[in-house]
Formats: C-alpha cells, structure tokens, sequence
C-alpha cells in the first residue's frame, strides 16, 4: 500500500514562473498542486509596518551571500506581491548579447520579435498601466527633470499599477492594501485556482527524486507560520511533471540538493547567476536649488522632500539602451523608492571618506525627505555561482523571518565593476549638475553587491555546457522538469525583469502541456488570458504550435 | 567601579549601536554613549531592545557578541598604545573615532568574523532608521528619534499612508524617441 499523494503537474513556487503554468495547465484540464514556502496573505493583512513579524518580513526574503544579497518575495504571489511593479519589455539588443562566454547567450529561438506575442499575452493577462506624467511620483517627476536638464530623455514607466486605486503610500514592498497593485493575486492565481488548482503556502520544497515509473517525487518540508527557522512536519507528492520556479535565488538549490538521488545535474545549474547588473545610488538634494535650477514646486511651499511618496520606480533615462553601442556600456538609470530598514544602512555618507555610519551618515538621514535614489541595471557578467547548499531551504534562517545566510558566491569582474563605474558617474554627472544634489553609490563592502532581481541560476540556452535547460525550459538529461522563473533567462536585461520572466513563463507552457500528454495526462493547450480574453492567445498560436509539437 | 557581566553587556553593545548611530549623554556617568552628536542615536531609538529580541536571531548570542568586541577593542588598544582604563569595558573605553575604525575593521571585507559583525551593525541600524521592535506608527506617535529625524510623516488614523498629493502633474522631459507602443524601449 502506498499512501504517497499524486498530481498531474507539481509546480514549485507561485511568483510569476509557477503561477503562469499553473494557470494554463489548470486551465487545459491537468491536475496541479502548487508548492509555495511563504505563507499566503489577504490584503487586508498588508500592513505599513516596520516591526518585525509585520507583513513587510513575513512576505520578503533578504539571503545574504558572499559578494551578492539577494530580496525576494516569500508568499504567495512571490515577487508580484512585493515587487514595484514596473514592467517594461527588454530592449532588442538584449537578445543578441554575448556576455562572459562569447557567444549569443539566448537560445537561437528568441529574440525580441519572437518573444513579442509572449510579451502580448501577459500583457493581456496582467493590467499594466502607461503611466501618464500625472501618475508619476514626485521623485519621478525631478528625476525626469533632472534627466531634462541635463540634455536627456526620461520615459513613465509602464507598471502594472491601477493608478485609479493608487494611493502613493510607497509600502509595496508589504503588499498593497489598496488592491493597486496587479500582483498574480488578482489575475494568474485566482484563475488557476478556479480551475481546480491547489495552492499550499508554507510548504518548502527541498528535492526531488524520481519514481520507477519515470515521475518525480517532490519532498517538502511545513514551514511554521511565524518563525520561519522552524519546521512542523514534512511531505512528498509524486508527479508526472515538475514545474520549478522557486527564484533564482532558491530553484539551483533544489536542483543541487537533489542531484544526489535524480543524477547529474547540467553544468550550468547553480552557476551563470546574474544580479540583472543591479546597483542604487543615493542623491542628496539641495532644496532650493531643485526650485531654482529645475522649477520644481509641489505647490505646497516645498521643492521636493517626497521620498516617501510614489508607488516604487515611475520614470528611467534609457539613453544607453542604443544596440550600436558595445556590450558592457548599456544600462538603464531609474528612479526607485527603498524603504527604510532593508538596506538603507549601505547608502554612503559623502566626504573624504565616505561612510556607511557615525555622525555623517545621521545627517544624512536627517535629510532623508529630500533623497532620490536611482537604480542602475547594468549588463553583468553572470559572474554568480552557488556553493553547496544549507541543510534546507536556501539559507541557514537567522532572524524568524527575512533574512538568513545563503551560499551564493558572486566576485564581480573587472568589466562589471567597470559597467557599474561608468553608471555611477553618470548619475553623478545629471544630479550634481548645477548643485542639484550630492550623489553617493551604496557600498558594496558590507553585504557585496545587492539584488531585487536574481536571474540566470538555471538558464536556457544551445549550449548544454553554459544552459541548463533547453530553448522549451526543460532540463538536460531530466525530462519532465521544466524550469521557469527568473534563473531560466540567460543573463542580466538592463530593465526590471518580470515582464520578461512572465513572458517566457508563458512561452513555456504549450511544451510542459506537451510533456504532460506524453506521460498521459489528460490536457490541452489554448486556454485565454485570466479574464477571458483571446487576442493574445490568438497571437501566439502559431509559436505555441511549433512549441507543442518540441 | 568594576562592572557586573550584565553591565559590561550592556554597555558594550550600547557603545557599538552609538557608534553605528551616535547620540548625546544620557548623564555624566554614561560612558556607553561617545556623545559626538546631539539627538538621540541608535541607542535612544531602542536598540538594546531591538537585540535582545528572539525575533532577530542575535539574541542568544549577544553575550559573545560583547565579550568579543571587547577583546578586539582590547587589542586594538593594546596595538595602537591606546590607555584603556581597567573597569571599563575595553570597547567602552575607546574614544568615539577608535570605536569607529574597530567597526571598519571588522566590517570589512576580508575579515573572518565579518558576516557576524555585519549582523549586529544591521539590528543596531535598523533600530534608528526604521524602528523594526516597535509599531512604525507607535513609534512615530512617541518621537521615536530615527524616524523623527528622517521626516517620516504620521499615517492616517486607521495606521495607513496616503498621499492626496504626490505629483508635479505636467510633462518633466521628453521620452526616449524610440519607445514602442508598450511604453518600453524598443
């Protein structure tokens, strides 16, 4: 007698590359089960909240590594729920990079027109707002002005934001309590679910094995719903297929863990991470001279100090995403809010020294108000590579919630460290301009360098040497695994990434349902976007047939 | 007069958060704090009560965590010909800017005990900047000196931020010329 429980489709974690398969394969008529580590919060549960134990750690983790800290979303809904929201479509030349191995490092199959009705179909899904000059944040708006000034261009960015419900309090990273945000709760999960897909929160997936008929058995741990360092029992599922997309943070650590009893794993598993080139600056501003250099006034006697209003990043200079120019110089500069409490410790005081605490660094946060902070997303060198991995999960737990010590190891290369220079000074070159503000990058000496966006841990590729899944996700020599989250895009993208991942989450989806028939699970491909509209299923058919067929 | 273990705790990591966020003197006889500036620091935003909850996973440690910044101090003094006065705790006893090169060394990069140091610096900071052992709008209710000092405005009276206002409400630049249709670049 064996009691094991048994589904169609396992898919491991619910950000956007386990909710948009298990939508589908819901949708197409296969039996999923969703496996999420972080608990599942109702908005009413968002709180603004700085203390520990609110939702703002309860839903976020922060692993620090060596050379590279990673935040990620821990909940249902990952990243969409703690995320900014910020979805602008990767730059063509992305496609074409070469990177540290010298050859195109995306599959010869994409390229941005053939992701295009991808890109379309999650568009359809998720609601993403163009944002108008009137829905950007004041920070936005001087960045924007900033930018001008300087003889740059400045574009809104688009967000899947419901700019009507908006209320600018700038606590998206605890969950949005006003229903703004278009996070996967309102779109992608609650159609799978309808669909007869289950969802469990807290429960965190430590390894596959096989089974003898050529399925996977997938072992979790309960995690406990406060303290985190605790576990209250454990389980497995059996599975035909596996859909893994637990972040690239964690998805190379399942895989690593688990090549004891599945066999080798790809080369490329666990290494060619990228932190998408990520890096922040600060700028200090002059108050009077963002009234007199800039015209800037709120109307309300004040230039500026609104750091804390706005709805995460609103506008980006992407004068330097021009293909033309070399791999390496091409980088986007955005404004960005960062709340207090997750890093803000690694701003650097201006000075002959310029420090990360002591006096200067106070009175630094005595201007705190006035603070703009711009996020650089340079190309890197995928320069990432995870040691073995902890006991469970991704990191030895240190606090009940949020942070913990992973194994991520990530020396950034000379070119790299170049990149990030070249950014640097241009920010300092637009925010300084006419005593604008005084500019400081974060210090990368305390906590090395730092990531929202963790990509590339598992990537796709031709080449089985530096991709560990194949140009339809799945991973060499383990068939039946589909790898779909941010570790399968190839490299860093020099604009926020979650359009992207989502994107090739849905490119995905028709080979894991061709997968699934072929171990004979009863489920078809063609479903439309959540709400049921069909443009961008229309689209995309013809891709999605090609992909059915592998 | 010698200290009790307890008190030489205390006062340790009391001169640590000072250090990461100073303050003034609580008193003539408060040696934890250096007193290099005037408003209330880490110390007064409540550090010492943000490290010893279990919630941060440094609670249980911080009798190390002292007894070793204060051999640190001990030899740091020892090395830079620094007199250190017995019945203070090592640490204690530096002056502010000493303190504040022993944290740099033991922050930085290469050092073996940095991913603990890093730990203890962080709660200390966070005890100022963001208040994480109280309720961010108790906190600011009861001027709480961190987020006092940073301008963090109070929130409506259900607890919540809104912000009626938040926009220049007119065109800042021109967008990039070869946007696509999408709002993203082409």
């Amino acid at each position: 007698m064996n009691d094991v429980e048994r589904t169609d489709v396992l898919v491991i974690g619910s950000g956007f590359g386990g909710a948009i398969p298990a939508y589908h394969l819901a949708a197409g008529g296969a039996r999923v089960v969703v496996l999420e580590r972080g608990p599942w919060l109702d908005t009413a549960e968002y709180e603004h909240d700085f203390k520990l134990g609110s939702s703002y750690t309860r839903i976020f983790d922060f692993t620090v590594g060596d050379g590279m800290s990673v935040l990620g979303g821990n909940c249902v809904g990952g990243g969409s729920v703690v995320y900014f929201a910020a979805m602008p479509r990767a730059p063509r030349f992305v496609f074409e990079r070469r990177g540290s191995v010298k050859r195109r490092m995306w599959p010869a199959a994409i390229s941005r027109d053939t992701l295009e009705p991808w890109y379309d179909r999650v568009a359809e899904s998720i609601s993403i707002t163009q944002q108008g000059w009137e829905d950007v944040s004041y920070a936005g708006g001087l960045w924007a002005a900033a930018c001008r000034h300087s003889g740059r261009s400045a574009n809104p960015v688009p967000a899947a934001v419901d700019t009507s419900a908006c209320v600018n309090c700038n606590w998206m990273m605890a969950g949005c309590r006003f229903d703004a945000k278009q996070s996967l709760l309102v779109n992608y999960l609650p159609a799978a679910i309808a669909h007869g897909a289950e969802v469990r929160p807290l429960h965190e997936v430590q390894s596959i094995t096989r089974t003898p008929d050529g399925g996977y058995r997938v072992h979790y741990k309960i995690v406990h719903g406060e303290d985190y360092r605790l576990t209250e029992g454990e389980g497995r599922i059996e599975a035909k297929v596996v859909v893994l997309a637990a972040g690239a943070a964690a998805t190379p650590v399942i895989l690593q863990r688990s090549e004891r009893e599945l066999g080798a794993m790809p080369y490329a598993v666990g290494r060619y991470f990228s932190g998408n080139g990520e890096r922040l600056n600060t700028a200090v501003l002059n108050e009077d001279r963002v009234r007199e250099v800039l015209g800037l006034e709120r109307g309300d006697g004040l230039a500026y100090a609104a750091n804390q209003i706005g709805k995460g990043p609103t506008v980006a200079n992407w004068d330097r995403l021009d293909g033309s120019l070399p791999e390496y110089t091409r980088y986007s500069l955005e404004q960005l809010y960062f709340p207090p409490g997750l890093g803000t410790i690694l701003a650097l005081a201006d000075g002959p020294e310029p420090t990360w605490f002591g006096p200067a660094k106070k009175e630094m946060l005595e201007r705190w108000q006035s603070w703009l902070i711009i996020f650089q997303m340079i190309e890197d060198d995928n320069e990432g590579v995870f040691g073995p991995p902890p006991e469970r999960g991704n990191a030895d737990r240190v606090s009940q919630q949020m942070l913990g010590v992973g194994r991520l190891s990530y020396k950034p290369t000379a070119t790299t460290q170049a990149a990030w220079a070249m950014a640097d000074a241009e920010c300092k070159e637009i925010l300084e301009r006419d005593g604008l503000a005084t500019v400081t990058p974060w210090t990368n000496d305390l906590v090395g360098a730092y990531t929202v966006h963790p990509l590339a841990s598992c990537r796709i590729g031709d080449d089985p040497y530096t991709s560990a899944l194949d140009d339809r996700h799945e991973l060499r020599g383990h068939p039946g695994i589909f790898v779909t989250d941010g570790s399968a895009v190839p490299g860093a993208l020099t604009v926020n990434p979650a359009m992207t991942i989502s994107a090739l989450a849905e490119r995905a989806v028709p080979a894991i349902v061709a997968a699934a028939r072929e171990r004979g699970v009863e489920v078809e491909y063609g479903a439309p976007a959540p709400d049921g509209s069909t443009a961008g299923r229309r689209a995309a058919a013809p891709l999605a047939a090609a992909l059915l067929r592998g | 007069m010698a200290s009790s273990p307890e008190e030489t705790k205390v006062e340790t990591l009391e001169a640590l958060a000072d250090t990461i966020v100073p303050g003034p003197r609580r008193g003539p006889r408060d040696r934890a704090v250096a007193g290099v500036s005037r408003t209330g620091g880490a110390v007064a935003a409540g550090a010492l009560d943000l490290l010893r909850w279990d919630a941060t996973g440094v609670s249980g440690s911080l009798d190390d965590y002292a007894r070793s910044l204060n051999e640190h101090a001990g030899g740091y003094a020892a090395e830079h010909g620094i007199a250190v006065d017995e019945d203070t705790p090592a640490f204690v006893a530096l002056p502010y800017d000493d303190r504040a090169a022993l944290v740099r060394q033991l922050t930085a990069p290469g050092h073996p005990e940095k991913a603990l140091w890093v730990l203890l610096v962080l709660f200390c900071y966070m005890a100022y900047d963001s208040a994480a052992h109280l309720h961010t709008a108790d906190a600011i209710r009861a001027g709480h000196p961190g987020l006092t000092a940073m301008g963090i405005t109070r929130p409506d009276d259900d607890g919540l931020w809104r912000f009626p206002s938040w926009s220049y409400g007119r065109p800042l630049a021109d967008p990039h010329p070869d946007t696509t249709a999408s709002g993203s670049p082409r």
